[in-house]
């Protein structure tokens, strides 16, 4: 039976209403308002988990986001499964089911828990040092390693819940509803700043929230009672948005910060359905105001990570703010006054304190006074020097401390307890202010890094500040507001403070100990069990700079990235290598200050919605007609379109076969299309293309090449002249928005004097490519009123037309090397023009062909596909298409690349034809080209960009680049291959009909 | 994530934008007059500053036009945006 630690009167908790969870299959109760934490502790479960390196139990240690203990896996093996949770965020709900991560069989009897007693021979760096050698045994090691590392377990199933982005926009954010974020939240929204103000927790107030002692009063009045007041009153102004349970994640440049807002969490599975789980809030504020608070530091000393050592904080939040007692025999371990306001706090409800360790030797302090009416023994001057009991602790040592705090001194003094709360002071939580690059200031006085310089229209209140205490913040919030808002007063001016609290502390990183440090466990990070003893080893093996030490130890690398333990780890390296903390700096805070779920980062980005994906208007035709689709760019475009049981293969011969013996057609929209006009347009086109356009008269069409200015071939497309001062291009599918964007750029900077515009037209038409012997008679059908003579429309012109009312453009232009032409229609119509054509073609097996026929029918040809046969480093003459380089025009993008002594070498590599000795062989595209297998090592000539068996030649026929591969025509290569060598031959890159007989028939 | 001020929509999102490298290098008008150093003095050489550096952007999702940026890369501060063709506010 369990003991009930319940006290009353918890002010976050409905006793009214019970809740049933289950914790590693146990079922427990607890109330309305409890975290997993909290109702874990009041039925007096304190181990939760086992530790990453030695298994060690570990306990519930915090109360907050901070905790790198605690972390559970929630309902396991269900499709919302979550690792890695912590539990003193967890709200718990009817029906929670959390369990304990790395640990095997079971919590309380962990198999990995031997690794504790092999911990001498696990060191910081172990797994460096002992996997190094040999180097062939990697993969086995690998394999072990991989299966005893990690926390938890990632769900296995797609998740059921539905995640959402928002952007807000606002003129003032508060982090933090502490009493200063209060202070901040109410100030900006009554002075007119529309405001918003976020809290990671589900209610408002901080840590002030449940302050009600004597010792610390507003105005005459408790200061949780004031603050409540403050909250009633905010909670009714227009001008302020509050979000709870929104955690701030990064903090970047000009303001913008990305928080989570967790929307169901808390609410039991059933109800959940048809909810947003998390919204991901884009948030720019013109002014950000932190008030993130500070986290209560632990001490190191030997064993100081046993279940039942808790921050002191920790230990009041879960009495005053959930009525839970952490303990029976309580024992608080400080160096400043905090740990006694948690000891009021146990007075004032019963709960027994066996006695107080503080480092301090003689302290005037109020609240240590009011503790010590209460005949509470007090050890002054002494330190824990090590602690008892395994899975839960039963006993610590403390000892006296020398004078300098260096050595312990006196006999040992051993104290029975089953809960140790422990508070080494406050660190100001400045990892958001770091994260948008504000630098931090060391203040020697109480050993804490604070905001010293703002990079944005930001400030720090509160502690994250260093104002730890309630007179400070009282005083310096309002004038700290004042100034940032540039307003003349707030409502807190003159108020009547009592703030008890003494600012004395007694910092010592790391505690002396009778034992040698060899022998201790002195945790610094709890959650990768790095030690004192690590981090020293470290910095004798050399290592000096801290973001070094940290990656050799792990230490802040955890999923709590060292919320507790970083000082302690900067101090203890300052201490040994007698640097200045200011000058040894911290390690980079980064993104996420909490973990986020993979959910929330892509929030409704999943399934069909993750990219963009564009149709033609003829893409439902396709669909209909069974096509299978690729993707070209963010284009679906049909591939190919099997019937019956085809493979890609046989419909890919089909199609091609159809395409040169009778009719094939093509959906041609994707094309890029830009309609260029203006009095320069041609100069432009020179400027732009290699080869020369100011004779290109009106009504023809030409092929284009355009480089980059480091003479590499970007893109390629025919243009057709439609009148005197406008053309329209045609870009690859892919390129089509980059060379847009390239043409505006050399008219916008380079040659602004020229007259022209340029409209991309890409959506705007359609466009259907009729190819084959047949196509002529088929178009003339669809379009009967035009002259398709060769005489009036010759291959590479274009005409104006009609179908029935609907303007087109028809150009003969050919990819395949067939005679074809090309229907540009408004979009809209392009389906019905598609469908005039397959109707008319059908006593010509007018046969659909996709992308994959047609990459066969130009490489037939011989017709390049940029960004397949070329890869940024091929010139046109590598291509072997010196002809569509014109020798005369003075300039054009790329020109004088063409003679740099690079690209001049003959040993480039050139784009060839290949034929394979056995004609039925087809190459892998990509394959290497090699032209001796038995010198090693062997080298590599170049690679196959197209590859191919064409059922027109009967033949296996590939593309490829070789190194001087002009010269090299008639000579065999081999192609290596895993399972065998192919022989190949150079050949001339147009495998059919080179004199072009078929264009022009 | 900055703010950019589109010298001709205002103040955009950084999404918006594009970069397009070093500001202030003029195309050779006679590209065949140079040699080869020179040539690549002007397609390779860019500089590579932390602190003070001039940029080119774009509005690419906007209204598509190019302009210059003086931009801090030490702290991503922008101290002047200025149409193409413009001397810089800033030395």
């Amino acid at each position: 039976m369990t003991k009930n630690l319940r006290v009353k009167t918890g002010k976050a908790i409905d006793e009214t209403y019970r809740i049933l969870f289950k914790f590693n299959g146990k079922t427990y109760y607890g109330f309305k308002g409890d975290t997993l934490s909290s109702a874990l502790l009041a039925n007096d479960v304190h181990l939760v988990g086992r530790s990453f390196k030695y298994h060690r139990p570990r306990g519930i240690m915090t109360a907050g986001s901070e905790e790198p203990n605690a972390i559970v896996q929630l309902h396991d093996k269900s499709s919302r499964t979550e690792p890695n949770v912590r539990a003193t965020e967890v709200e718990i709900y009817d029906g929670l089911e959390a369990s304990s991560q790395n640990c095997w069989p079971n919590v309380k009897f962990d198999i990995g828990g031997i690794n504790n007693f092999l911990s001498p021979l696990l060191p910081a760096g172990f797994y460096y040092k002992t996997f190094m050698w040999p180097a062939s045994f990697w993969k086995k090691y690998e394999y072990l390693i991989r299966k005893s590392a990690g926390l938890g377990k990632s769900p296995t199933e797609p998740d059921p819940d539905v995640y959402e982005h928002k952007y807000i926009h606002c003129d003032v954010l508060v982090i933090g509803s502490g009493i200063s974020g209060i202070m901040a939240a109410k100030t900006a929204a009554k002075s007119g700043f529309k405001t918003l103000l976020v809290d990671e927790k589900p209610n408002l107030g901080g840590s002030t929230i449940y302050q009600n002692s004597d010792y610390f009063k507003i105005n005459n009045q408790n200061s949780s009672s004031w603050l409540e007041k403050e909250i009633n009153e905010i909670k009714k102004l227009k001008n302020l948005e509050i979000r709870i349970r929104t955690s701030v994640a990064a903090y970047h440049g000009y303001n913008f910060l990305l928080a989570r807002e967790n929307l169901t969490d808390h609410l039991p599975v059933e109800q959940r359905k048809d909810k947003t789980r998390h919204k991901l809030l884009k948030i720019r504020a013109k002014k950000v105001i932190s008030a993130t608070g500070s986290i209560e530091r632990p001490m190191i000393f030997d064993n100081n990570d046993r279940p039942g050592i808790l921050l002191s904080s920790a230990i009041k939040r879960y009495v005053d703010f959930f009525g839970v007692a952490c303990g029976e025999k309580n024992i608080l371990f400080t160096n400043n006054d905090s740990a006694y306001e948690t000891a009021i706090t146990l007075i004032q409800k019963g709960i027994n304190i066996e006695a107080i360790v503080d480092n301090r030797e003689e302290v005037d302090s109020k609240l240590l006074y009011e503790v010590e009416k209460n005949n509470i023994k007090i050890f002054k001057g002494y330190t824990v020097t090590d602690t008892f009991g395994y899975k839960r602790i039963n006993k610590i040592s403390i000892k006296q401390l020398s004078k300098d705090g260096q050595k312990v001194v006196g006999s040992k003094i051993n104290l029975s307890c089953d809960c140790l709360g422990v508070s080494g002071g406050w660190t100001p939580a400045v990892h958001l202010f770091t994260q948008s690059g504000g630098k931090l200031k060391f203040r020697e006085d109480d050993q804490v890094f604070i905001p010293s310089i703002y990079p944005s229209d930001q400030l720090s209140i509160g502690s994250c500040n260093g104002d730890f205490t309630l007179d400070e913040i009282l005083i310096n919030t309002p004038r700290s507001l004042k100034e940032f808002l540039n307003i003349k007063n707030t409502e807190y001016e003159n108020l009547e403070v009592i703030s008890s609290a003494n600012k004395s502390k007694r910092n010592i990183w790391l505690l002396p100990s009778d034992k040698v440090l060899g022998k201790t466990k002195s945790f610094v990070d709890y959650q990768n069990d790095a030690t004192a003893k690590d981090i020293k080893l470290a910095l004798r093996e050399g290592f000096r700079s801290i973001e070094h030490v940290k990656r050799y130890t792990t230490t802040g690398m955890g999923t709590d990235q060292g919320k507790l333990g970083n000082m302690h780890a900067l101090g203890i390296i300052s201490e040994t290598a007698g640097a200045k903390m200011g000058e040894l700096g911290t390690t980079t805070f980064r993104p996420p200050y909490t973990p986020l779920t993979f959910g929330t980062i892509v929030g409704r980005n999943v399934g069909e919605y993750f990219d963009i994906f564009r149709k033609t208007p003829i893409h439902n035709w396709h669909e209909k007609n069974k096509a299978e689709f690729e993707n070209v760019g963010q284009w679906k475009r049909a591939w190919y379109y099997p019937k019956e049981n085809e493979n890609m293969h046989q419909a890919v011969q089909r199609e091609s076969k159809a395409a040169r013996e009778s009719a094939g057609i093509l959906d041609a929209s994707t094309l890029g299309k830009i309609d260029i006009q203006g009095t320069d347009a041609s100069e432009f086109l020179n400027r732009v293309y290699t080869n020369a356009w100011s004779k290109l008269a009106i009504g023809k069409c030409r092929y284009g090449l355009m480089l980059n200015e480091d003479g590499m071939v970007y893109d390629d497309g025919v243009t057709t002249r439609l009148g005197e001062n406008r053309y329209i291009m045609t870009t690859t599918t892919g390129g089509a928005a980059n060379v847009m964007g390239k043409l505006e750029d050399y008219l916008q900077t380079e040659w602004p004097e020229l007259d022209v515009y340029l409209t991309s037209v890409t959506d705007h038409f359609a466009t259907v490519s009729v190819c084959g012997p047949n196509s002529k008679k088929i178009v003339s059908e669809v379009i009967p009123d035009l002259d398709f003579s060769d005489e009036s429309f010759p291959h590479m012109s274009f005409k104006n037309a009609k179908i029935g009312k609907i303007n087109c453009r028809v150009m003969r232009i050919s990819f395949t090397g067939e005679h074809s032409y090309e229907i540009n229609i408004q979009s809209n119509y392009g389906k019905s023009v598609w469908e005039k054509c397959i109707e008319a073609g059908k006593e010509y097996n007018i046969t659909p062909y996709g992308t994959e026929t047609m990459h066969l029918l130009r490489a037939e040809k011989g017709f390049i596909i940029v960004g397949q046969d070329t890869d940024a480093t091929m010139t046109p003459i590598d291509l072997q298409m010196d002809w569509i380089v014109s020798k005369k025009k003075y300039d054009f993008i790329g020109k004088r690349s063409l003679y740099r002594s690079d690209t001049i070498r003959e040993d480039r590599k050139q784009l060839v034809g290949l034929l394979t000795e056995d004609p039925n062989e087809v190459l892998e595209e990509g394959a290497q080209i090699v032209a001796d297998v038995n010198k090693s090592p062997i080298e590599m000539l170049g690679h196959i960009t197209s590859s191919y068996y064409s059922p027109n030649l009967k033949k296996s026929i590939a593309l490829g680049v070789v190194k001087g591969g002009k010269n090299m025509m008639g000579q065999k290569l081999i192609i290596p291959m895993e399972k065998k060598n192919i022989n190949v031959t150079v050949a001339d890159p147009v495998f059919l009909d080179k004199e072009n007989k078929r264009l022009n028939a | 994530m900055f703010v950019i001020n589109c010298p001709f929509c205002g103040e955009r999102e950084h999404s918006e934008f594009k970069a397009g490298g070093e500001a202030h290098i003029v195309r050779p008008k006679q590209p065949t007059e140079l040699s080869d150093d020179e040539w690549a003095e002007y397609l390779f050489m860019r500089k590579n500053i932390k602190g003070i550096q001039f940029e080119r952007w774009n509005h690419a999702h906007g209204c598509r036009k190019w302009f210059n940026m003086v931009r801090d890369t030490s702290n991503d501060e922008i101290k002047a945006v200025y149409k193409m063709g413009e001397k810089p506010p800033i030395k």
